[in-house]
């Protein structure tokens, strides 16, 4: 059991390794050369070693053969390139095909995982083994192990939101986000999950709503060039009935942030944003706001936000554009009545 | 200094600021301003002697471009499930660099990337393996950059459309090969493969514009999948999928805007994938590449507010970043300073590049050197602008296969 489970790899070290083409137990095996046809086109200089073992992968993908010494070659292929998709599926053919006990299989692909964690192929394969398996029960560690080398590891997150979604694991979820926030308040993929969280338990009720706010303002404060933040109380104030305008917690903080001299762009941004909610809701002199509006977007555009001044000056025409038709629009139809 | 480049002194106040809070994001952002600066620095030296800096490396990334597109270092074998994305990369990259190959390597290239497609339809990763719709993408596209008879034939339209609904999911979703992960990539790949070979039917793709605005997010961006954090890769399969379907108005695009503009580094003048993480080269094209997609349909919605001279995001501060901060001086491009050259980033950097020099209407806008410039591209496909017109039309006149799900 123990030498099915280890590959060839251990079983003749770096310097005795033995290519397949000397194997006894696989002298029955006709290898397959790559068929690249008559003229070396991005033509890659492969070791001996990998052209051997691929020449015997193509072999047994060809005699469709599902057996011991086959998973062992497609470990030994997948040592060499873990981003080939063929045989990571193939494995899993002769894995169903061998009724393989599953738990050895999870130990491997995590191992695969942790010397290639930015691997499409290594996560997919640890997914279907956990379908497989329906045991959910390493897969929190497992990615947190992950997360705590990269923080922001993208196919780490999508695991763990599948394996949270699939088999209902959201319950400390919102305490494990809040701890990475305290690591890196600026985690973009920690407030993402968050948001998250929220979204698939208990929704962004009223209650929620104001939680939240009260969460992210003070991270606000605390780095308010965070855009992460920012973005987060924009997606909070999706579901206020308010709007982003009209919340008293969120007007008080950006006015005092601004009142105390700070020019954050996120804030400018969320101000202008603010302006532009507040004449479509027709709340307020809608001149006044406009205004206000035009003169954030000329500031942003010629001085805090220089970067994105063409994206300000659009900004800017839009706003004005579309309060001059609906201006015209208004005296339209006074003239009509 | 040269005319079209930013003043260096000005934007020193651009540097990131932790606000007394640093972290992790910041500390990594920081050390990668010191060497995007450095860079910069030198850059307004040399640009006293040469006004006609900073200058694009042709020579040599051709050379680089040609030498790999026949043999590549024992390194590649991590991409050995990626051949024609190999071949994809360097022909795109020859392409917009005006680059021309021989007709008889043309015909050689494109008989390689026949023994790439599938008896089942579709493309693999290399010859004798699986179909795969990644792989697929980058040969179709390659094929038609090759652009020759002998090149479009080689596609097996008919089973190319059936190795489509093979990998379909009921929501309208694409796997990316059977049994494979489901995420945004493959419902873009499928669509651009499926309306450049003129294989579309509204069936193949029921349901799937519906699919893919579940994964906008609440930043505004796309993600892989639905819940998961905005990118920059999967932001571009998100809107061009949504452009092939001609439903870009199903998705938030003021939100897609403002997230994306965001990502724009202030300083470096590259952008980002991710909302706080660190510039990469290829994003020059993943994001900048999504400015013209949203250039029409802002033209579309608000005529009178778009510019006509320019795309919404600064494309002198891109080029400055391509030209000063990505290119190896031995030829190919990078990501960011101090990290290898290779052939991805060499591609979607000059595919940036492309961008960020041309407008609608032919109008140029290139930074440095006038021989910077290269051919325009066609941003849904990014396959350039000549190679994607006359494909779509060559394969116009074939009749759509009308294959039906097994």
């Amino acid at each position: 059991m123990a030498e099915a489970d280890s590959s060839s790899e251990e079983l003749y070290d770096e310097g005795n390794w033995v290519f397949y083409k000397y194997r006894v137990d696989w002298n029955d095996v006709v290898p397959v050369p790559q068929d690249d046809g008559p003229y070396p086109i991005v033509a890659i200089a492969y070791s001996e070693k990998f052209r051997d073992i691929y020449d015997y992968f193509r072999a047994i993908l060809k005699s469709c053969e599902k057996s011991e010494r086959a998973l062992q070659l497609t470990k030994d292929a997948l040592d060499l390139n873990p981003a080939n998709y063929t045989v990571w599926q193939y494995r899993r053919e002769i894995l169903k095909h061998l009724n393989k006990d599953l738990i050895p299989e999870l130990q491997y692909v995590k191992e695969m995982i942790e010397e290639n964690p930015k691997n499409y192929q290594v996560w997919h394969h640890r997914r279907v083994i956990v379908e497989w398996l329906q045991d959910p029960s390493y897969e929190l560690n497992l990615t947190e192990t992950i997360l705590s080398q990269d923080a922001k590891n993208y196919h780490a997150w999508q695991h763990r939101q599948w394996v949270i979604r699939t088999f209902k694991l959201f319950n400390n979820e919102l305490e494990y986000v809040e701890q990475l926030l305290d690591d890196d308040i600026r985690n973009n993929s920690a407030w993402n999950q968050r948001y998250f969280v929220i979204n698939n338990t208990t929704g962004f009720t009223k209650e929620v709503i104001d939680r939240e706010l009260e969460f992210t303002l003070n991270k606000i404060k605390k780095v308010t060039n965070n855009e992460s933040a920012w973005n987060y109380l924009r997606g909070v104030l999706l579901h206020h009935t308010g709007g982003i305008s009209q919340d008293p917690a969120v007007k008080k903080m950006c006015e005092e942030l601004y009142l105390s001299g700070n020019r954050s762009p996120f804030l400018l941004a969320f101000l202008v944003d603010m302006c532009e909610e507040k004449i479509e809701r027709a709340d307020g002199d809608m001149n006044d706001s406009l205004q206000h509006a035009v003169q954030l977007c000329d500031v942003l555009a010629n001085e805090y936000d220089t970067i994105r001044k063409e994206y300000w000056n659009y900004v800017a025409r839009s706003l004005s554009q579309r309060m001059n038709s609906s201006e015209d629009e208004a005296t339209g139809s006074m003239k009509t009545e | 200094m040269a005319a079209n480049v930013r003043s260096f002194e000005a934007i020193k106040k651009e540097r990131f600021k932790d606000e007394n809070c640093p972290t992790p994001t910041s500390e990594e952002q920081m050390k990668v301003e010191e060497s995007v600066e450095q860079l910069f620095d030198l850059f307004s030296k040399m640009v006293e002697i040469d006004l006609d800096a900073p200058t694009l490396l042709r020579i040599h990334h051709a050379a680089f471009l040609k030498k790999s597109l026949t043999y590549l270092p024992n390194a590649y074998q991590c991409l050995d499930a990626s051949r024609p994305w190999l071949c994809y990369w360097i022909l795109h990259s020859l392409e917009l660099l005006d680059e021309t190959l021989v007709s008889e390597d043309i015909s050689k290239i494109a008989q390689f990337l026949g023994k790439c497609q599938s008896p089942e339809g579709g493309f693999a990763g290399g010859p004798g393996q699986f179909p795969h719709l990644a792989p697929t993408y980058a040969a179709v596209n390659a094929l038609c950059t090759l652009g020759t008879e002998e090149a479009y034939n080689i596609i097996d339209r008919e089973k190319l459309q059936k190795f489509l609904w093979s990998v379909r999911s009921p929501e309208g979703a694409f796997q990316m090969h059977p049994g494979g992960e489901v995420d945004i990539r493959g419902v873009y790949c499928a669509l651009a493969v499926a309306r450049l070979t003129n294989i579309y039917t509204d069936a193949l793709f029921d349901n799937s514009a519906n699919w893919i605005v579940s994964c906008q997010t609440y930043e505004g961006g796309f993600s892989g999948s639905p819940g998961m954090e905005a990118h920059g890769g999967y932001a571009f399969c998100g809107l061009a999928a949504l452009s092939l379907l001609g439903k870009e108005q199903l998705c938030d695009i003021k939100s897609f805007l403002r997230w994306i503009v965001n990502r724009q580094m202030r300083f470096e003048g590259g952008f980002q994938g991710r909302t706080n993480k660190l510039v990469d080269g290829c994003y020059s094209f993943w994001q900048g590449g999504a400015f013209p997609l949203l250039h029409r349909i802002l033209t579309q919605q608000d005529p009178s507010a778009v510019s006509m001279e320019r795309w919404l995001f600064h494309q002198e501060a891109l080029q400055e970043y391509i030209l000063i901060c990505c290119q190896n001086s031995s030829g190919g491009l990078v990501d960011k300073p101090t990290k290898p050259r290779d052939i991805y980033h060499t591609c979607y950097t000059l595919s940036g590049l492309s961008v960020a020099q041309h407008f609608v209407h032919g109008k140029a806008n290139i930074v440095g050197n006038p021989n910077n410039e290269l051919a325009p591209i066609h941003p849904v496909y990014n396959v350039g602008l000549e190679a994607a017109l006359n494909a779509l039309q060559y394969f116009q006149q074939l009749p759509v296969p009308q294959t039906q799900p097994s």
